[in-house]
């Protein structure tokens, strides 16, 4: 397969491709095929990778009519829609960032082309789109062996902000080493590191947020982050003070498990 | 710091994590978070947890915490927690917090063989009052006990020995700390004459050398671990060397590890001292002004129950008990003691204040004392891992000697458990400061032996204020008339009120309750039933014999379950508090939040009780069995009753009268500007109109103020800018200053003008002038005001080793992601999910030698009991082959059934870290 993608074909060209996927679904819609396929949609789905304002997964799905103008309109023709068989959910739109990533268009062609706002609108700019975010494996990253690729940072179209260098020393020679690191608050999950990665197989890849991201508890702040000062005048809430001696309770908190004995 | 917080959090990244993502806070997030932070109020505090003293940002809204964060101002730990401190604001959440008093009842009355039954705080008191009563009645005050901790507040503490020393005259009340700590008080009061650090956590960036001796600061002071391990990582020079019985997570990041046989540091540190004296690298200067040779008696026992044991023990536990009267020598021991293989020693130091005792040697007779520690030597007996080779392992120890025989190395030794939880703990934190104080290695910044503590506030309370069965406030103790006439004093006690007898220290209490001596035991802040070693006789002891067992505890765990009365406690953010971490500072915090239901805090709790005594029920003539003391008749407490008429008393008085509520403490008014609108639940329920935690604040602060414990006023500790004081805290320049490194010149304020080094603490001491085998003439002393003693002690092998049945080592201790006995942590759903239960820890030869595989569930049984526990042969602990480690987290897996009582016989500290089992397949 060409690694320049399909860009160039005519547009006929592309409309049949488009159909063929489209009749790919609808040959799909009968007993077990159509099990088999939901089955694999439901597990598959957050695999996907979807076109820059794609709304949450679940809306996405609900919202996208599989009428494939976004893959038309997609200038370097990266978009596919997915054909029966194979993880993804069928008819709908995706791209595989080491083949194909999202060249990032200014003007969003393949969100202005959707009918239904299954891309959503409400993105005006590009760098605002978060269609995944790159993850780094350091245990096959050239650069945090300490190798001078650094490829990644240097071809992010948001380098700088989504991808930055940090340096160590590099303890085992006199070198330094230059390692990547990843910023979900600038990457759009656009791919183009991924493709450009030079191991064998990517060493760094784009996944759904969902697949990476973990969240700190509600409970916690981390302290340095901003500052915090001592409340001067506290507020008790209304109405509480020390409990009186209440009526004393049946049973309580702890009585059961305590008088199940055993030690 | 070159480096703002916001330029951090731009440029830099921890490089650590696999995916990187998600770090920084962008400014719409940081918005979004100050909106849902619209209604927080924040204040300072400090984390429940270990000895270190993180602090902590406390936010509540709507009389709950909503979060915690890192306080970034906090000198400890500038803004950063371990993953337990993460947690502080969920540990009040439980599910089955305790919210009610709890009584065994059968028929609406107390019956030890009912079931729990909810009751009023009024009858709670009233049976509490009813079972002192009759405790008092049939055995006078040595009838009641009190399990303390150090995890009581500085002013619960304070508020328990006062009613317990001073209102009922009993000295039986002894921390938890005395499983932690009291190794290191005893070494710190005989080696410097005062308790506690001269060091402080700075020393860490001023080393170019972290010794561990028995700590695993990665798990268990993972704080203090990381700013280690960033020495490591930016000073050249800087070494860490892991001195364990196995390998743990500390080795990760050390340059040399040593793994020695239990018992083996014993060794160890002597071969270093020999190797300073033969290279001939001692600090004379340092060494002849400001040290004293010494050394002690070594046929001190090993701390077992001194008459009748036969009565209480099995056949089996007999064969290792046997020895506090004879031990027979080993090979190692004849020749590290000087004596013969196989000479049956009579244990003639056992007794009272017995093993304590010390006399003055020469510097030759130190040298000849070293002389059998030669490598060859200790190499063998202190080998640990029987897979490496007596070579690589010699290289190892020469190593070692060679840093601390380096003049131009700063040295910092750490150690917790591995020292203090030991036979000999005294001894071995002894010889540590011998390294230090022979190459004038301490009291200078980054040159030092520093003991860490395990629990909040094990300085702070159990150690500063004295809940110890021997202390009292400010390093003084119960034995000496004149720390009893400055504490009455303090006190305003008749003289000769306080009793002069030490009480039964933590594991004495447990055999008095199985002998019957005590008839009524409350348990505060702590789990005895989960923390004390041999526990199936302690259990039989709380449940069997006529007895009454109060439990104040948040979380039904094994001690409420044994208890007669559990009394719902209300938790750290809920009452008003102060701890005193492990470099002496000094920190507090204000209620933020109302306990649950009728949750209340411990000191409420001793102020009720002590509303139901009467001056004349307790200030009488007491019996005391064993009393013997100048100024006083043989086995009595005289009555003051008629001197406190004198001083303006009213026999009809309460307790509460004289010892909380004085005129003076009334003074201290409630409510305070001092709060800025937080509440006080204790002063609400006592109604009226004082402050208890300020007003015993400033009480206490008289006892430590010009002598060398000064702390600020009450109110200094709670500027909204401070971050805690490191005592001894002077007033200077209009200024509460703390002190950074104590007897130092240059730093402490009480050392004498142009000493240089000045250990103060031994001002006045005379010593008398010895051999090696005996104190001399008792007139030919020398004085050693102003020194610190350099011990020469002896290595002693454990009283129970593995044999043909129970052929392994079990080590027992924590796992960083519970505290202590897993009340507070395992209520926590996240930090369950991640640690749900205690593993067995074993060298995967040991296991298939067995026929035994990773998560088969196992037996490990020892003369005393055994438990049921899942093997795990990799993870966090490399265990060498012959030793397993089990923690004692998991009431689940109640480890302390297995462990062996043996104590340390000076201190009294248990050692948890040694005893001989055996595994087979459940």
């Amino acid at each position: 397969m060409s690694d320049q993608g399909p860009v160039g074909l005519n547009p006929k060209r592309r409309d049949f491709l488009v159909k063929l996927a489209q009749g790919a679904a609808l040959a799909g819609t009968g007993g077990l095929l159509w099990d088999y396929i939901l089955h694999n949609e439901a597990r598959a789905a957050p695999y996907a990778l979807r076109p820059p304002g794609a709304l949450d997964e679940n809306d996405f799905n609900a919202a996208c009519i599989k009428c494939g103008q976004c893959v038309v309109d997609c200038p370097p023709l990266i978009l596919k829609l997915q054909p029966a068989g194979g993880n993804l959910p069928i008819g709908m739109p995706y791209f595989e960032p080491r083949t194909g990533p999202c060249i990032m268009c200014p003007d969003i062609p393949c969100m202005k082309a959707c009918p239904t706002g299954a891309l959503s609108p409400s993105l005006k700019k590009i760098e605002d789109a978060r269609m995944g975010l790159a993850v780094i494996d350091i245990e096959n990253c050239l650069s945090w062996k300490g190798l001078r690729c650094e490829i990644c940072h240097r071809e992010c179209p948001i380098k700088g902000k989504a991808i930055t260098l940090e340096t160590h020393p590099r303890q085992i020679s006199k070198h330094a080493m230059f390692v990547p690191l990843v910023h979900s608050d600038a990457c759009t999950g656009c791919g183009i590191c991924e493709k450009a990665c030079p191991t064998t197989v990517a060493a760094i890849r784009i996944l759904p947020h969902k697949l990476v991201q973990g969240k700190i508890g509600e409970h916690y702040r981390l302290g340095w982050t901003f500052d915090t000062e001592v409340t001067q005048d506290f507020k008790a809430p209304e109405g509480q003070s020390a409990a009186p001696d209440a009526a004393v309770p049946k049973t309580a908190p702890g009585v059961d498990y305590l008088n199940q004995g055993g030690l | 710091m070159g480096i703002s917080r916001r330029d951090f959090l731009k440029t830099s990244v921890a490089g650590a994590t696999a995916a990187t993502v998600g770090m920084p806070l962008s400014e719409q997030a940081e918005a979004a978070v100050k909106q849902s932070e619209k209604g927080w109020q924040w204040d300072k505090g400090v984390c429940r947890f270990c000895g270190t003293g993180c602090g902590i940002m406390v936010a509540t809204q709507g009389g709950r915490i909503v979060a915690t964060k890192g306080d970034p101002d906090a000198p400890v730990n500038r803004g950063l927690n371990c993953v337990k401190g993460y947690f502080n604001g969920k540990i009040l959440y439980g599910a089955d917090r305790l919210t009610q008093p709890l009584l065994r009842m059968t028929d609406g009355k107390f019956d030890k063989k009912g079931k729990f039954t909810p009751i009023s705080w009024e009858k709670a008191i009233d049976i509490m009052e009813e079972k002192i009563r009759w405790a008092l009645k049939e055995k006078g005050p040595t009838g009641i006990g009190v399990f303390a901790s150090g995890q009581y507040t500085i002013h619960e503490g304070y508020a328990a020995v006062k009613l317990w020393k001073g209102g009922f005259r009993s000295n039986h009340i002894d921390p938890n700390a005395r499983h932690c700590m009291a190794s290191a008080v005893v070494a710190f009061m005989q080696t410097f004459g005062i308790d506690e650090p001269q060091g402080n956590y700075d020393d860490i960036e001023h080393t170019d050398t972290a010794i561990l001796w028995g700590a695993n600061m990665a798990e268990m002071h993972p704080i203090l671990w990381s700013r280690i391990t960033d020495r490591r990582l930016t000073h050249k020079p800087m070494k860490v060397v892991n001195l364990s019985v196995y390998g743990n997570m500390s080795s990760d990041i050390a340059d040399l590890e040593i793994i020695f046989s239990p018992s083996g540091d014993l060794a160890i540190q002597n071969y270093i001292a020999r190797e300073i004296v033969k290279r001939d690298v001692i600090d004379w200067d340092f060494v002849k002004k400001h040290t004293q040779f010494a050394t002690g008696p070594y046929d001190i026992g090993y701390g077992f129950r001194p008459a009748n044991a036969e009565k209480f023990h099995s056949a089996a536990e007999m064969e290792i008990v046997k020895n506090e009267k004879v031990r027979v020598l080993d090979k190692w021991e004849a020749i590290a003691q000087r004596r013969k293989e196989g000479e049956a020693v009579e244990q003639k130091n056992t007794a009272g204040l017995l093993p304590m005792r010390d006399w003055a040697i020469s510097f030759e007779d130190f040298k000849t004392a070293l002389e059998p520690y030669t490598l060859d030597f200790v190499a063998e007996v202190s080998k640990g891992d029987p897979d490496e080779s007596i070579d690589a392992y010699k290289a190892k120890l020469k190593q070692l000697a060679d840093m601390y025989c380096d003049r131009n190395r700063k040295i910092v030794s750490y150690w917790t458990m591995g020292f203090n939880q030991h036979q000999r703990g005294t001894w071995v934190n002894e010889q540590c400061y011998m390294n230090h104080l022979l190459t004038g290695r301490q009291s200078k910044p980054g040159d030092g032996a520093f003991s860490l503590t395990g629990q909040p506030s094990a300085c702070g309370t159990a150690r500063e204020v004295g809940t110890f069965a021997h202390r009292l406030p400010a390093d003084m103790v119960v034995m000496n008339p004149k720390h009893r006439a400055l504490t009455e004093k303090i006190w305003k006690l008749p003289t000769k009120t306080l009793n002069p007898a030490i009480g039964s220290h933590f594991v004495k209490q447990m055999r008095d309750l199985e002998d019957g001596q005590m008839l009524f035991s409350w348990t505060h802040v702590n789990n005895p039933w989960q923390n004390t070693a041999n526990v199936n006789h302690w259990i039989k002891g709380a449940r069997e014999m006529n007895n009454f067992i109060v439990v104040s505890e948040a979380y039904p765990g094994v001690s409420a379950k044994v208890a007669d009365l559990i009394l719902p406690a209300a938790m750290i953010n809920e009452k008003w508090g102060a701890y005193g971490n492990a470099e002496r500072r000094t920190q507090v915090w204000r209620q933020q939040v109302m306990p649950p239901g009728q949750a209340r805090p411990d000191i409420w709790m001793m102020m009720e009780l002590s509303k139901r005594f009467k001056l004349k029920e307790v200030w009488g003539e007491q019996k005391i069995p064993g009393l013997k003391a100048d100024g006083f008749e043989d086995g009595k407490l005289p009555s003051v009753l008629d001197e406190a008429v004198k001083m303006g008393y009213n026999p009809e008085q309460t307790l509460y009268e004289v010892l909380y509520a004085t005129p003076d403490n009334k003074k201290v008014a409630w409510p305070d500007p001092i709060a800025k609108g937080h509440p006080n639940i204790t002063a609400d329920l006592l109604k009226d109109g004082w402050f208890p935690e300020k007003a015993l604040f400033e009480e206490y602060r008289q006892f430590g103020t010009g002598k060398a414990h000064d702390l600020a006023p009450f109110d200094v500790y709670h500027d909204d800018k401070l971050r805690g004081l490191k005592w001894p805290v002077h007033f200077k320049d209009g200024k509460w200053v703390e002190t950074q490194w104590r007897n130092n010149e240059k730093y402490d304020p009480y050392c004498k003008k142009g000493s240089g080094f000045d250990f103060y603490g031994n001002d006045g001491v005379k010593m008398v002038m010895g051999d090696l085998d005996k104190p001399g003439d008792p007139k030919n002393t020398v004085d050693i005001s102003g020194k610190a003693k350099i011990y020469f002690r002896p290595y002693a092998s454990p009283v129970e080793k593995p044999d043909a049945n129970y052929d392994l080592w079990l080590c027992t201790g924590r796992v960083l992601e519970h505290w202590h006995s897993g009340t507070m942590t395992r209520r926590v759903p996240e930090l369950h999910r991640a640690v749900p239960n205690a593993v067995c820890w074993i060298h995967p030869k040991d296991a298939e030698a067995k026929g035994l595989k990773r998560n088969d569930l196992v037996w490990v049984e020892s003369r005393r009991g055994k438990v049921k526990v899942r093997l795990e042969t990799g993870g966090r602990n490399k265990m060498p082959r012959g030793m397993i480690y089990v923690p004692w987290f998991d009431e689940g897996v109640l480890i302390n059934k297995v462990t062996l009582d043996a104590t340390c016989p000076q201190s009294k500290e248990t050692d948890y870290k040694k005893c001989s089992v055996k595994i087979y397949k459940a």
